[in-house]
């Protein structure tokens, strides 16, 4: 399992890495995917749609089970990777390169909430 | 405290993903549980099911008590080591588990019961041995150990794995079983694939998986053992039947006997006055997604449920059993309600793959 130091995470085991445009690039971690298993089934929100911190967005099926994925905060869909939807199994295959979703902060979104690595790795135990 | 099974420490030294399932500690998926589900579809993989509880009945009178107990006939078991599916009904003709019994002679059975339902099953039988005045002795085998080696190459690489095996098993047919030393080797299993069952005593079960291993067998998890069963269109206790559901209503009525007018049995009293109220088929999603077990089927007739679901890896498609009702027939489009959106499915008989090849 790996959880690299510059991203910021979720307790609901989502990465996040802010771009230089301050938008936000959106995944599931590699604890996540490992734990969930061989992914065949995602399916992402669109462009444009206006999403609640906390709300659930977007679903991970794996064989075994599927999981919801939340909105690390508030703000606008700008993209969905098209990419994963078609091939899953990247997500198994690197789930840090594997990215789900970006979305645009609401103005005075708060993202102090999030964890650093050490932070999640402390989460997960 | 969740149970562990004579090979828990060599899962774990494997890096199986280990989960709870029934009170017990079991390897979910050692890496891919689709590579472990190609493994045995097209070469050899193995199971620890050392969770199921062999239970042997000895005694003068076993094979009229069986007949009383379980809703099959043990009476057409007549080769030795042959099995016989069967439900066992509680007196509503619910299902209280499903198991094989192993013919040994007219006085001597083995029955292999699952692991979630096994303590409820013993009190049971042993309740109705004290009712009914049976002369026969019921012993709880935990003593034993299961591995299931299943897949196109299982028995070969078995033979290869276990010196002297093959002599002693190469001329079982399918759901026939023999001993071999300390060994039972039973033709049987739970993927739709050829293969064997062998119970063995748990001190040689690290040692047989390890020599199995090094034959070339995959282990396999509890994940892939589910998507080869439901594929093959089996059953699963729990999901697809269990107390409130008959084994008519379950798609199990083949293995209901019903020829010996004098034959008695516990639940036949309700099965003949019930009938059949619904059926089990089969569903193929053609919208995208995944089908899970306990999600609303819409018909023509009426409303149904998905029992079991999930993706096929050998169809590269979502499958689910469905209990339906009556007139529903394959070929019939039906909607799935799958997180309030309603997807399309098609009907098929509840039965995807065997032997390597779809079915639909």
């Amino acid at each position: 399992m790996t959880t690299p130091t510059d991203l910021r995470y979720t307790a609901s085991h989502e990465w996040v890495r802010t771009e230089s445009d301050g938008s936000l690039t959106v995944g599931v971690t590699d604890h996540a995917q490992e734990a969930l298993g061989d992914v065949v089934f995602l399916e992402l929100p669109e462009a444009g749609r206006v999403v609640a911190a906390g709300e659930a967005i977007a679903v991970i099926e794996s064989v075994k089970a599927a999981s919801d994925i939340y909105a690390p905060v508030a703000g606008e869909i700008i993209a969905s990777n098209e990419a994963a939807v078609d091939a899953p199994e990247s997500v198994n295959a690197d789930a840090y390169a594997a990215w789900l979703f970006k979305i645009k902060p609401a103005d005075g979104a708060d993202t102090g909430a999030l964890l650093d690595a050490a932070g999640y790795e402390a989460a997960i135990g | 405290m969740a149970q562990h099974t004579p090979l828990y420490a060599t899962h774990v030294a494997a890096g199986a993903r280990m989960v709870d399932f029934a009170g017990w500690d079991m390897p979910v998926n050692y890496g891919s549980q689709i590579e472990e589900h190609h493994a045995v579809r097209r070469d050899a993989g193995m199971f620890d099911v050392s969770h199921m509880l062999a239970l042997d009945l000895a005694g003068a009178d076993a094979k009229a008590f069986l007949r009383g107990l379980i809703a099959n006939d043990v009476a057409k078991l007549v080769e030795p080591g042959k099995a016989l599916y069967s439900c066992m009904l509680n007196p509503d003709g619910g299902v209280i588990d499903d198991l094989i019994v192993y013919f040994l002679s007219d006085t001597s059975y083995r029955i292999v019961v699952n692991a979630g339902t096994a303590d409820k099953d013993v009190a049971w039988i042993q309740q109705r041995l004290a009712s009914t005045g049976t002369q026969a002795t019921l012993t709880v085998r935990r003593d034993l150990a299961m591995i299931a080696v299943q897949g196109p190459n299982a028995r070969t690489k078995t033979w290869a794995a276990i010196p002297g095996s093959e002599a002693a098993s190469n001329t079982l047919k399918p759901f026939q079983a023999a001993a071999f030393g300390d060994f039972f080797i039973a033709r049987t299993g739970y993927t739709g694939e050829d293969g064997f069952e062998l119970t063995l005593p748990s001190e040689q079960a690290a040692a047989t998986w390890n020599a199995l291993a090094a034959a070339g067998v995959a282990p396999c998890g509890l994940g892939a053992r589910d998507t080869l069963r439901l594929e093959a269109g089996m059953a699963l206790y729990g999901n697809d039947m269990d107390e409130s559901v008959s084994p008519l209503d379950a798609g199990l009525a083949w293995t209901v006997d019903l020829k010996d007018p004098n034959r008695d049995f516990v639940g036949k009293a309700a099965l003949v006055a019930n009938g059949a109220r619904r059926q089990v088929l089969g569903l193929v999603l053609e919208d995208k997604g995944v089908l899970r077990s306990h999600q609303k089927v819409f018909t023509a007739q009426g409303e149904g449920e998905t029992t079991s679901g999930t993706f096929s890896p050998t169809l590269e498609k979502s499958i689910a059993m469905a209990r339906l009702p009556l007139g529903v027939a394959p070929g019939d489009s039906v909607e799935v309600d799958i997180r309030g959106k309603r997807l399309k499915a098609r009907v098929v008989k509840a039965s995807f793959v065997r032997n390597g090849k779809g079915l639909i």
